[in-house]
């Protein structure tokens, strides 16, 4: 096995995790599946730092979790915001604009 | 260069599918709970993974802040949201579902053919050399040398997105709180007096006395609100009049 495994693995996740976007309507489901896109990458970032013998991509790694730190508790607050105004997480429902 | 063992081979190709169906389940579970337990699982396995690729440290951080804090923090949000109609699997714009899929096929067709016909002109080098003195030590020597302006962005960062949270928390009041007095003012200006000592007790005293069954008014009429709201919405009230007296003997003899 080489180490480009875990690359074709980090695109399969990141590929699901784009669809769930695309798909789901739960905006907290959507949320999660960001996270996954944000896993995913985090996974190709260890496995270059490991075929190139740098410890670089694993500090960009530790920085991408610091970051998704911070949009989890900004994502999450405005997922409770809207709830608390429209009494739904449905990303179908926030469209007033459109109307 | 880099030899990967037979036991990581092995522990490769028993995770990795296991990931990516939990990945496939959480798009095709119904609940948002299922689905936040199988990212949990996701994360897990990535953190095996990055163990695996000599990264220690991100390991342990994967599971503490990923699978320990993000996750609950998600069964929280989802818990204090509740669940909803956005649940359901139904699709709302019409044809979004097909060409969804067919485009994520297409990225993920390109992402994976081009990993294969990429080449970096050399073999993997693997990181024995770079954490010879350990993987955190190591890291720690980056985080603070190179990575010394970043990493104090990071922190206005993190400050920008508490602050942030607290803003969108904050919840103006469109009416003042209603205080203690005016609530015993609007009771005793209101349109009856009747509720001004206190709504009456649940219950037909000397019959039956169960908090489900409404008061007896002194006419012999029911009052509803003596009720619990909660009983009333639930469907649970029962009708008092089979607990009345059912004559009342209302002539009064007279003592001899």
């Amino acid at each position: 096995m080489n180490p480009y495994n875990y690359l074709y693995l980090s695109a399969l996740l990141f590929t699901i995790g784009a669809i769930g976007v695309v798909v789901r309507r739960n905006a907290i489901v959507v949320f999660m599946c960001i996270e996954l896109m944000l896993n995913a990458a985090n996974l190709t970032l260890v496995t270059f730092s490991r075929i190139n013998g740098t410890l670089d991509g694993q500090v960009v790694a530790f920085f991408t979790m610091v970051v998704a730190a911070c949009e989890v508790v900004v994502g999450l607050a405005i997922i409770v915001a809207i709830y608390r105004s429209r009494r739904s997480a449905s990303v179908d429902d926030a469209s007033l604009l459109k109307r | 260069m880099l030899t990967i063992q037979t036991p990581e081979a092995i522990m490769f190709w028993v995770l990795a599918p296991l990931s990516v169906v939990a990945a496939l389940g959480m798009l095709l579970v119904k609940k948002a709970v299922h689905s936040a337990l199988l990212l949990a699982w996701v994360m897990i396995t990535l953190a095996i993974f990055y163990i695996a690729q000599d990264a220690l440290f991100l390991g342990i951080v994967q599971i503490v802040v990923y699978t320990g804090a993000v996750m609950m923090l998600f069964l929280f949000i989802l818990m204090l949201v509740g669940v909803d109609a956005s649940d359901s699997l139904t699709e709302t714009i019409p044809g979004l579902r097909p060409i969804a899929i067919t485009a994520a096929i297409g990225f993920g067709g390109l992402l994976v053919s081009l990993i294969g016909r990429a080449t970096l002109g050399h073999d993997a080098y693997g990181l024995t050399q770079a954490n010879s003195e350990g993987n955190v030590e190591a890291l720690a020597q980056l985080l603070f040398s190179t990575y010394v302006f970043p990493f104090e962005v990071v922190s206005a960062l993190l400050i920008t997105a508490a602050l942030g949270a607290m803003v969108l928390a904050h919840h103006q009041r469109a009416v003042p709180r209603v205080s203690q007095r005016e609530q015993a003012i609007a009771r005793f200006r209101g349109e009856s007096l009747g509720s001004a000592a206190g709504l009456p007790n649940p219950g037909v005293f000397a019959r039956h006395n169960a908090v489900d069954v409404p008061a007896l008014l002194p006419d012999g009429s029911a009052a509803p609100n003596s009720i619990s709201a909660t009983l009333k919405a639930r469907g649970d009230m029962l009708d008092s009049t089979q607990f009345e007296l059912s004559e009342v003997d209302n002539t009064v003899t007279e003592e001899k």
